[in-house]
């Protein structure tokens, strides 16, 4: 936990208890967790270890079984509130980078700041062009996602998600899907977005980029956080049992 | 997840729910609750004003008399449903005979090579004009001109019917399943290819099946609609369900016996109807685990 943030301060996100199955199933089995602002959580963790589920559920697109949800200190989890604006407050980033096909980069990035936060079109196109600018991508604006390398297809994605100033990034797996050519190009985003402020929960399989960007590193492991510590801690000293075990296949793999 | 019934709500492992989550189980079943009543009541207003207004028109009961007799609607139920038994064997053959031809169509309108290329000429002149043309001309120039030809001996009206019934709607229902198999991702064809499966065995176990099944919403409306216009072979004679109502209003001067048939229609066709509805939304909850928007 970074000693600059202020003990009054609340936190951008909080999970307490949360509980998820699909059918008898039990994925997620009492998550508890806390997310400061500009701070960067990687999740790691087996295939089926909950990592997914545990994203969707915040980003309410599962319902969850028990447990509570607040993003800065809302509860998000009560069924009174507004779905869909509590999801414009978050941007997600899908490991299947799911750009839609029929509009093209710039209409992509825009399309929530337009149809969403109300921002007319030239402005939202603007700030738009001036990321794309960014990750090198200006001269492929009119152009369809079709016609873009994954690594390109999944950075046009993440920018998407925060062009409108999300208050947390959800990043789900967003390396899974390209080939290791392009990794980097995508994690360095990423690293950029985390200088920036930006606060972040993401799951990965990149140990490496976990290390590097992670504050805080969460072992999920039978639907529970069997472990919490900094990247170094928890990559140089794993205390528990299946922790221990995951790291040495990962290694070895 | 929903809620189970009774007071104490438990997780899997047996331990009783958090309040917080009983409470929002509470909260969700009174909002439930809550839409049943609402959708009862209005139901219930808007069904007693559509009554209201119906009752006191005029010609009431006139129309009462002359279309919703039912003491002539029960005597002529029989022969009605004797005529119904014709258009469901109708319906029978019509809808295997489209369901091979229309395929047969389909197949040879996807085929790229330049060799079919009169092939394809033909099946799309055809499919554009059977679209074109209204069901009950296809059924005159069938029905009466065929026997004209003189070369076959008598056919039964039922069985010219049947063949106008094929030929119209297997342009339809063509133009449904090629939307169907091009709707299926190229990469599906590259991967049957690449395990040696010909082009042939590629559409009939790979990229068929796929098709059908992201258009069989349309392809049960297809036949809905047809299962209602194969009321029209009674203008060529056969004696089915609304010839039998039309021979039983000339007895009769009574109107009932067309509504007895239109109704029999509506029941035979809606267990499909449902059917699909069901269908489509497993295969929905089957391709999006989770994930509820």
């Amino acid at each position: 936990m970074s000693a600059a943030s202020a003990p009054e301060r609340e936190p951008v996100l909080r999970v307490a208890g949360l509980y998820k199955n699909f059918g008898d199933t039990a994925v997620l089995r009492g998550i508890d967790l806390t997310i400061d602002q500009h701070q960067v959580v990687v999740a790691i963790g087996a295939s089926g270890s909950g990592k997914s589920t545990l994203l969707k559920s915040i980003n309410l697109l599962e319902r969850i079984d028990d447990g509570q949800i607040f993003l800065k200190g809302e509860e998000i989890s009560d069924p009174r509130i507004n779905v869909d604006s509590t999801r414009a407050r978050i941007g997600v980033v899908f490991q299947q980078f799911n750009l839609f096909p029929h509009l093209s980069v710039l209409d992509n990035v825009t399309l929530a700041s337009r149809k969403v936060h109300g921002v007319d079109r030239a402005e939202a196109e603007a700030t738009a062009l001036q990321w794309l600018e960014r990750i090198g991508l200006r001269d492929k604006v009119r152009d369809y996602p079709d016609r873009l390398s994954g690594g390109q297809q999944q950075r046009v994605a993440i920018i998407r998600a925060i062009v409108s100033n999300p208050e947390l990034l959800l990043l789900d797996e967003i390396t899974s899907a390209l080939d290791p050519l392009l990794v980097g190009e995508v994690l360095d985003l990423v690293a950029e977005l985390k200088a920036a402020g930006s606060t972040i929960l993401m799951t990965t399989h990149e140990m490496q980029f976990a290390r590097r960007v992670a504050d805080q590193v969460i072992f999920l492991h039978g639907g529970v956080i069997v472990e919490q510590a900094p990247p170094a801690e928890l990559f140089d000293n794993p205390q528990h049992p299946a922790t221990k075990e995951y790291l040495a296949r990962v290694h070895t793999a | 997840m929903s809620a189970r019934p009774g007071s104490l709500a438990r997780n899997l492992d047996g331990t009783p729910v958090s309040a917080v989550e009983a409470g929002r189980r509470a909260f969700r079943r009174k909002q439930s609750g809550r839409s049943v009543l609402i959708s009862l009541a209005s139901t219930i207003v808007i069904g007693f004003l559509v009554w209201l207004t119906v009752v006191n028109t005029p010609g009431w009961a006139l129309v009462q008399q002359s279309f919703f007799d039912p003491k002539v609607g029960w005597n002529y139920l029989p022969a009605v449903l004797l005529g119904l038994w014709l258009n469901i064997r109708i319906l029978f053959f019509a809808a295997i005979g489209v369901a091979i031809f229309a395929t047969l169509i389909a197949i040879i309108r996807s085929l790229r090579s330049p060799v079919f290329f009169p092939l394809r000429v033909i099946v799309t002149v055809y499919t554009d004009l059977f679209r074109g043309m209204p069901l009950i001309i296809v059924l005159y120039l069938v029905g009466f001109g065929i026997p004209a030809l003189g070369i076959f001996p008598r056919i039964a009206p039922e069985v010219l019917g049947t063949i106008a019934l094929i030929l119209t709607y297997s342009a339809y229902v063509s133009e449904v399943l090629r939307a169907g198999m091009e709707a299926v991702h190229p990469s599906q064809r590259l991967a049957a290819r690449s395990l040696g499966l010909t082009h042939a065995q590629t559409l009939r176990l790979v990229v068929l099946p796929q098709g059908v099944r992201k258009v069989l919403p349309a392809l049960v409306n297809d036949f809905v609609s047809m299962q209602k216009d194969v009321g029209l072979v009674s203008v060529l004679g056969a004696i089915d369900a609304v010839r039998a109502a039309q021979i039983a209003e000339s007895e009769t001067y009574n109107f009932t016996p067309y509504v007895v048939a239109g109704l029999l229609f509506v029941v035979i066709s809606w267990p499909l109807i449902r059917l699909t509805d069901w269908l489509s939304a497993r295969a929905r909850a089957r391709e999006q685990i989770g994930g509820t928007v």
